[in-house]
């Protein structure tokens, strides 16, 4: 069987569900922080099957270069404000960080 | 059975099995080892793409940034010396509410996706994407290319700001 579009979508629609479920079912930030990552490459993936097959061609694959430097960004800010928690409370589980001042 | 059908499901089946590694393993230092190797998987679904260009950005940035910066941040906020590297899950209900709602989002995301009829294009030939990329980043995407320096930047200049010791 040729591999198609769909096949790429199915397996970005699985790693996004993965994803998801790490996101909201761990206490740990850093865990979250990795279910986020999945997610991103969960539509990362959308982006390049789409630029080969929907004749998106290099739009889609610009797409998912930006979306690669936003994730970038974001690990670094969250890992700073995490260290900033774990300072704090000793822990980083994010269910009981639950206060904003000293 | 062609040798790509047998790459990608080999990568695809990769790349499933170590995400969910990374999400039901109980060791934050497995789940980041774990990342990898899905990270992995990604850049190979890049290459099938067509997509060198990304692929190699994909181990260069995810795996020798993103994935170093996870690390870190797991040593650095997790008591290794002792045994708790061990991640607490949510309670039982949440558990199982949040399973039961990502199985359907599955279902229903996996449903729409292969029943659509999507406007597909023909493929087209297979050619390095560097220099397109280069080329559409300094003139289509100008704005969007100085826009992502700058938050890069600002992102890092705050990252140092926030996560430094002692407050000014």
């Amino acid at each position: 069987m040729e591999i198609g579009l769909n096949h790429y979508l199915v397996v970005s629609a699985l790693l996004f569900t993965l994803g998801l479920f790490g996101v909201i079912s761990r206490k740990h930030a850093i865990m979250v922080l990795m279910g986020l990552e999945l997610i991103l490459n969960a539509a990362n993936i959308n982006f390049v099957a789409f630029a080969k097959y929907g004749g998106m061609n290099m739009d889609g694959q610009l797409a998912a270069v930006f979306v690669i430097i936003l994730a970038a960004a974001e690990a670094a800010v969250a890992l700073a404000i995490l260290l900033k928690i774990f300072h704090h409370f000793r822990h980083v589980n994010i269910d009981e960080v639950n206060q904003m001042k000293e | 059975m062609n040798l790509v059908t047998l790459a990608f499901y080999f990568f695809a089946v990769l790349t499933l099995a170590f995400a969910a590694v990374v999400v039901f393993s109980r060791n934050i230092l497995h789940a980041a080892f774990a990342l990898l190797f899905t990270f992995f998987g990604v850049a190979s679904m890049y290459v099938l793409l067509q997509a060198d260009f990304l692929a190699i950005s994909q181990i260069m940035i995810y795996i020798g940034g993103i994935l170093i910066l996870i690390i870190f941040g797991v040593i650095l906020t997790t008591n290794i010396t002792g045994v708790e590297v061990k991640s607490d899950k949510t309670g039982r209900l949440q558990l199982v509410s949040a399973g039961i709602a990502t199985l359907l989002l599955a279902a229903t995301l996996i449903g729409v996706m292969t029943t659509t009829q999507w406007n597909t294009a023909e493929v087209p030939a297979v050619d390095a994407t560097a220099e397109a990329i280069g080329t559409g980043m300094l003139t289509r995407y100008l704005l969007a290319f100085e826009t992502a320096s700058m938050l890069l930047l600002i992102a890092i200049v705050g990252a140092a700001f926030i996560a430094r010791k002692k407050p000014v």
